[in-house]
């Protein structure tokens, strides 16, 4: 019987199988860290007096902490300055590469990782932020880890695993214009519930995630983990090796051949079996927001808030009932009828090129809604610099947007970049639990379209929703 | 790390499912750099509600915390299990935990017990009849006991012999180590190096100003 792509990567990293309910030993090729998770685990090194075994597999850059303005300015707030200042020091005295802020290669550590060519098929690679899971889009086993796992894996390069159980996300037919990756993903955890892949690794197929930009893939697999998945994974392909060809650190001449000769083995088998299958048609899809604060509470945007008490089961009910609490949501009330004060439009979910240029092609020669607020963060230096050499800069600027520099920023608020009690926002991220982007804050995940929409009408908007909408690249055929 | 066999303490009904880690401890909280200190970091958001539970007086010196479905979800901050640690909770019990939070609870000596919806909803009833009321763990036994109710728990029997022996993963892993090193001389010689670090041009980077 054949064998599906996370069970061929698993077997290939294998350094020693478990005996007597022990967990495999599994290698890890590539280590990614950043300020938040990391100097407790480098403090544990220090107490054993252990070295990082493998420098060489280990790269290190500032993103959750670091401001979007003044970057050139001492950081303001203290402990921020603190955790990044350990963060640079553990890095010189235990030789690993880092990327500070600054820098051309600084921001959010997963769209640094495949822009600098490090993230490629058949890998296994592993960071300290449950987001990890974006680097699955290369056919890699990639998925986050606690600190004491940083720790491990520094000492080690590897780390003790029970293997996970395989589902598949099909995902067929044609993505309706309008739609993204990002409202596939949305569909897939409103189907299957924050926890639905726990225990799993998915892996996404079908027609319609073929046909995806690797950067959209990185999208949908960034967001696995919300569905309760530690990773997510879609076959290399030729749009794979495309996007790897010629970045600083793939393979060239005749590695690169090898190369892509092993990736092209790297696909699930026709005769293997998944542990579980989810089906799902693309063009059923419109663009979906979430209503509520956990991911699993998203619909479609022409819908209306949900009314808990036509919710069966009980817990369901009772998590729907605290969450239009928060949100501030009256049951029947229709989404696009709700005005946002804050567009977010960055992270690791969406702060890639593609992105930015799709929300400047919706807002170019349109006025932002004179209350609401967008803020634009790049995933990246490079991004901002890419998109700035296009510029897309000056759209945004135009617009009304506020054009800042790299990181994490709004997308769980640990620099100044928050919302304020009750405020409202759409984000382009990845969680809307309570709090997460500001004490109180609201927030309702979107993709980059209807993040763009929304800060021209005030109000959760698609850009079908748009005047002359049926002249716009993102208007519905 | 300390062994864990049995541990009896205040019981905590927990009634909301998708507890997740930004609710354990804001990221906010995340910013320190040291591995103890978190206990006013947890639930720290609730925890300006005063009739949040733990803010009751019979469930402050609450040592195990029974919640509701998938607690932990969300971020894979390990802060979380050392907020629950730090404020003194030995025993997390739900019916489904997220991954990486059983994980990270299993390494840090925190142990996240698997019991049915059911008899969650029985320890629930029972602690809110009488508050304060203790819980006993049984490692050993796989057991919880609240007054005359008994539930079994799940665990993987890897970590709970890990627990019950108190030891230390780096080490055991350390103990093969010529299997990393066996294992490291087969690998492709094209797989890729962050060193020497290779990047496209320099180029410099406008800091973003406030606007005007």
């Amino acid at each position: 019987m054949g064998t599906t792509l996370a069970e061929k990567l698993w077997a290939s990293h294998l350094v020693r199988k478990g005996e007597g309910g022990a967990p495999d030993l599994i290698y890890i090729d590539l280590h990614m860290c950043h300020e938040v998770t990391s100097p407790q685990a480098f403090e544990g090194l220090r107490l054993a007096g252990r070295q990082v075994r493998r420098p060489d597999l280990t790269i290190a850059t500032e993103d959750h902490n670091t401001p979007t303005l003044d970057i050139d300015k001492p950081i303001a707030d203290l402990t921020s300055r603190t955790q990044i200042d350990t963060l640079r020091n553990n890095a010189k005295e235990f030789g690993i590469r880092i990327h500070s802020l600054g820098d051309a290669d600084q921001g959010v550590v997963h769209v640094v990782g495949p822009q600098l060519g490090l993230t490629m098929p058949g890998m296994t690679v592993v960071c300290g932020d449950s987001h990890t899971s974006t680097h699955g889009a290369f056919g890699a086993l990639a998925f986050g880890i606690g600190t004491s796992e940083v720790e491990h894996v520094l000492a080690t390069q590897t780390l003790p695993l029970k293997a996970f159980k395989t589902m598949a996300i099909n995902v067929n037919g044609d993505l309706p214009e309008g739609t993204t990756a990002k409202d596939i993903i949305l569909a897939v955890i409103a189907k299957i519930g924050t926890g639905g892949g726990q225990g799993y690794v998915l892996e996404y197929r079908g027609d319609a995630i073929k046909s995806l930009s690797m950067e959209a893939r990185m999208t949908v697999c960034n967001m696995s983990i919300e569905a309760g998945a530690r990773a997510g994974l879609i076959a290399p392909d030729e749009t794979t090796f495309e996007y790897v060809k010629g970045r600083p650190h793939a393979p060239e001449g005749a590695d690169w051949a090898e190369a892509v000769e092993y990736w092209q083995t790297l696909v699930t088998d026709d005769d293997a079996t998944f542990d579980a299958e989810v089906n799902l048609e693309a063009s059923d899809l419109e663009p979906f927001v979430t209503w509520g604060t956990n991911p699993g509470q998203g619909l479609p945007i022409s819908a209306n808030v949900p009314n808990p008490e036509e919710i069966a089961d009980a817990d369901q009910r009772e998590a729907a009932e605290n969450a239009l609490k928060y949100m501030g949501l009256t049951p029947g009330q229709p989404l696009k009828e709700l005005e946002i004060d804050t567009v977010f439009l960055g992270s690791c979910t969406n702060g890639r090129i593609e992105d930015l240029r799709a929300a400047a092609e919706i807002i170019q020669g349109r006025t932002k809604a004179p209350n609401t607020r967008f803020l634009v963060v790049p995933g990246s230096a490079r991004v901002r610099l890419q998109a700035e050499a296009e510029g897309l800069d000056q759209i945004f600027i135009d617009f009304g947007a506020e054009w800042r520099n790299a990181g994490c920023s709004m997308c769980l608020g640990m620099n100044p970049d928050q919302l304020k009690p009750q405020e409202r926002s759409a984000s382009t991220s990845n969680r809307n639990f309570e709090g997460r982007q500001g004490k109180g804050g609201r927030t309702h995940l979107v993709s980059p379209l209807v993040a763009a929409a929304t800060a021209v009408r005030g109000t959760l908007s698609s850009p079908a929703d748009l005047e002359g909408a049926d002249t716009l690249v993102g208007a519905p055929a | 790390m300390e062994k864990f066999t049995t541990h009896t303490g205040v019981g905590v009904p927990l009634r909301r499912s998708n507890v997740d880690t930004d609710q354990i401890i804001p990221a906010v909280y995340l910013k320190r750099v040291t591995r103890t200190g978190f206990e006013d970091a947890l639930f720290a958001a609730w925890r300006g509600d005063e009739n949040f539970i733990l803010n009751q007086d019979a469930y402050k010196a609450g040592s195990v915390l029974v919640a509701g479905p998938d607690f932990g979800t969300g971020s894979s901050r390990e802060h979380a299990v050392w907020a629950l640690k730090d404020y003194g909770f030995k025993v997390v019990i739900a019916a489904r935990f997220a991954d990486i939070f059983r994980g990270n609870s299993g390494k840090q000596g925190l142990l996240a017990a698997v019991v049915e919806q059911g008899d969650i909803e029985l320890l629930w009833k029972a602690l809110e009849a009488e508050p304060g009321k203790e819980i006993t763990v049984s490692l050993e036994d796989r057991t919880v006991t609240c007054g005359d109710i008994t539930v079994p728990f799940e665990i993987d029997d890897y970590v709970r012999w890990r627990l019950m022996e108190g030891l230390d993963d780096i080490g055991l892993t350390l103990h093969n180590e010529e299997d990393i090193t066996a294992f490291e001389g087969t690998r492709a010689s094209w797989r890729p190096q962050t060193l020497p670090a290779k990047t496209e041009p320099k180029q410099e980077v406008v800091a973003a100003r406030p606007a005007e």
